[in-house]
């Protein structure tokens, strides 16, 4: 009888790809930290440069001012000004880390949960709402700031960021691209043919899985038998990092050391980021059917923010002056957001049928005109 | 046929000192010729797809492109759909044209949220800003005794969604026409090819001349009854008017060309004139697109009708297997039947 070990063993297939060896694309077992919950110098930071001290502190800035802008957020929500707001409390270090690392000519692809990384890349507060206040889908041009539509369908927005980055090789402009989708999202089918295009195509783009624990209710248990969500990318060829996702330092430069590979020409990163969601998944959610109390409290004790400040405070760069001073913008910004969204929504009904196409067809245009006919008889 | 393809060359339009000489193309040539003119006229402009590199496309259509305009311009991709539209809509954001192919109607499915929630609502979420001229080619509908998922007519799955454009030719020299219209248009397009027609000849002149891209075009005219159809209907259409001539019905056949917007003008005009209208696609009957042109003849040509709109289509079942999609099929004699009951009687 003939077994398989009497089988000469055969030459590969010529068609099987000399792709980079396994190791050389795995993350590491542990996250990588440069700062640990405490505000110490983490005991992993892998091959991750700390940052200096103007980036540390600007980091601490603008987490300041998002945590005090979501909080902003939340409340207008509760007092019906927002339509829904979903939290990015407890991913802040995530958000502004990743966002802070970006070039002036990269581009940034956000998910619903991700306007901290809207604002700190500079979209105007009132622009950034629009979408969860309800008066457009999205309220900024995205060429003016390289930001792209919040996206609210999962994953779908990892192949905008692949092509987008694939166009700019092409083209040879020197973009990268940054997507930031969460641990569910890598369940959905479009976040593995994204890994696998970027890492045929070498595209300059980033990845950035913010694993916050929970795809609304769902645990991570319940979402993926994986090693890591990291680890996933090892089967298409594309590098992988896991990072501590509270650490501002680690977070910045990870996404740093990505998309300097990515402006090399060397492809695709993925990165994921431990991190949690402190807040229910938005307004509309009960978070205590399926979050554990106990867990919301140890992640607390693990705040991005208290950790940068203990660190920053240590080194001496950052005193209770300095610590009020940007407290104190927060707050203003806090005021401009209110001020902002106690304006009503001013919405201009015939816009509904200005953008659908480039040119107005005759048939909306005459829906056009019904509309504004019944608007005008109503009024009378 | 190769990247010159002699005989479609001959047609083209070069110019009015050089007046073109009309010559023998087949649809397959003539949308080769449109992908090859569209990528010589604008460096933006991309090809790519499953197979549509060194192999051409299954059906060719994309045959000598790679060798003539090199890789960076025409590539084959990895084998996911919705990896294909998600990553076009990517580098439309960023100032590319690129002319996706779709291997097959049923095999577009995977793609259908990237269709339906990107592709058509980005420069609608975008205020306008973003614009995605995205053209995705996709071969459509039966006739070719294909195996199960290679015949489907899909169009109204596309021509549902508003920001979407749907067209589809019905010959070769509009074939031509209209996909180098789609490549022009700043919408995206979805450009349904009908595989049973791609070996279907007509001496022509290529052109963009004509009829613009959202306009339906007459055919044939005709005083008695609107024969409406659109894409690999349209032959079977003028032959059922050629055969209907026998019983002195002298029928006007109008090919749609755009599905979506929907030419209005040109079909109210027509009803209103011959007061008798029939409609033939292969899709299923069932909230198909014959549904939305009755309705909307009915509501706009009602004081004008002699008659109820008909419907000829496809049964409401799943696509047949090969040796049953006979019977699926709209033909000659059915749209004659449907004719015949437009009470010509009653009438008289």
């Amino acid at each position: 009888m003939t077994t398989f070990a009497d089988i000469e063993p055969a030459a590969p297939p010529a068609a099987t790809p000399p792709g980079p060896s396994v190791g050389s694309l795995l993350p590491s077992a542990t996250p990588l930290q440069l700062i640990d919950a405490d505000g110490r110098p983490g005991p992993n930071p892998g091959d991750l440069t700390l940052p200096g001290p103007e980036i540390l502190l600007e980091l601490y800035r603008r987490m300041v001012i998002g945590r005090r802008f979501d909080r902003q957020a939340t409340a207008l929500t509760k007092q019906g000004r927002l339509a829904v707001y979903p939290s990015s409390h407890g991913q802040d270090a995530c958000q502004v880390g990743a966002v802070l690392a970006l070039r002036d000519q990269d581009w940034l692809f956000p998910t619903y949960r991700d306007s901290v990384a809207v604002i700190t890349r500079g979209v105007e507060p009132g622009e950034a709402l629009s979408l969860l206040r309800g008066d457009w889908h999205c309220g900024y041009d995205p060429y003016q700031y390289r930001v792209a539509p919040q996206c609210t369908p999962l994953a779908t927005n990892t192949l905008h960021a692949v092509g987008l980055a694939r166009a700019a090789t092409l083209k040879e402009t020197g973009e990268a691209a940054l997507v930031l989708l969460g641990d569910g999202a890598t369940s959905e089918g479009d976040t593995h043919e994204a890994l696998n295009f970027s890492a045929v195509w070498k595209a300059p783009v980033v990845f950035l899985v913010q694993n916050n624990g929970y795809a609304i209710s769902v645990p991570l248990a319940k979402q993926s038998a994986a090693p890591s969500l990291a680890a996933k990318g090892v089967g298409y060829g594309v590098p992988s990092l896991l990072v501590d996702g509270n650490d501002a330092a680690a977070v910045y430069a990870a996404v740093h050391t990505a998309t300097q590979r990515a402006a090399r020409g060397e492809g695709p990163t993925l990165i994921e980021a431990l991190t949690y969601r402190i807040e229910a998944h938005t307004n509309a959610d009960d978070a205590t059917r399926y979050q554990p109390g106990d867990e919301v409290q140890a992640w607390l004790a693990r705040d991005p923010i208290t950790r940068l400040e203990a660190y920053l405070t240590v080194a001496g760069l950052l005193d209770e002056q300095a610590i009020a001073r940007v407290t104190g913008e927060a707050e203003q910004f806090a005021q401009r957001v209110r001020d902002l969204m106690n304006d009503t929504a001013e919405v201009r009904p015939d816009e509904l049928f200005d953008h659908v196409y480039a040119q107005p067809t005759a048939s909306l245009e005459h829906q056009r005109a019904e509309l504004l006919a019944e608007l005008a008889d109503s009024a009378r | 046929m190769t990247a010159t393809l002699p005989a479609a060359r001959a047609g083209r339009a070069t110019g009015d000192q050089d007046r073109p000489v009309p010559a023998p193309v087949t649809m397959a040539g003539a949308l080769n010729a449109a992908l090859a003119d569209s990528l010589a006229a604008d460096q933006r402009v991309l090809v790519f797809g499953e197979d549509v590199g060194p192999l051409g496309g299954v059906f060719r259509i994309t045959d000598g492109l790679v060798a003539k305009f090199g890789e960076q311009r025409v590539f084959d991709t990895p084998l996911a759909e919705s990896g294909i539209i998600g990553t076009a809509i990517g580098m439309a954001m960023n100032g590319l044209v690129p002319v996706v192919e779709m291997q097959f109607d049923a095999f577009a499915y995977p793609a259908f949220e990237q269709f339906t929630s990107h592709l058509a609502k980005l420069h609608n979420r975008t205020r306008g800003h973003v614009e995605l001229p995205v053209v995705v080619r996709i071969p459509f509908g039966g006739g070719i005794g294909g195996v199960e998922h290679h015949s489907d007519s899909s169009e109204v799955y596309y021509a549902h969604t508003p920001g979407l454009r749907v067209v589809t030719p019905g010959t070769p020299a509009d074939a031509y026409r209209l996909l180098r219209q789609s490549i022009t248009c700043p919408d995206p397009v979805i450009f349904l090819e009908p595989k049973r027609r791609y070996w279907a000849k007509e001496t022509a002149v290529l052109t963009t001349d004509g009829p613009a891209i959202d306009r339906a075009a007459i055919r044939r005219p005709g005083q008695d009854v609107t024969l409406i159809a659109y894409g690999g209907m349209v032959s079977t259409a003028l032959e059922a008017a050629e055969a209907a001539a026998a019983e002195d019905w002298d029928v006007e056949v109008v090919d749609l060309r755009s599905l979506s917007p929907f030419d209005d003008e040109t079909l109210t005009e027509s009803v209103r004139r011959t007061g008798r209208a029939v409609i033939v696609h292969e899709a299923s009957g069932f909230a198909g697109y014959g549904a939305e042109v009755a309705a909307r003849l009915t509501e706009r040509c009602f004081h004008y009708l002699e008659a109820p709109i008909l419907r000829v289509t496809g049964l409401d079942v799943p696509y047949p297997p090969p040796h049953l999609e006979h019977l699926h099929l709209p033909n000659v004699d059915r749209i004659l039947d449907a004719i015949a009951r437009l009470q010509w009687d009653d009438h008289a």
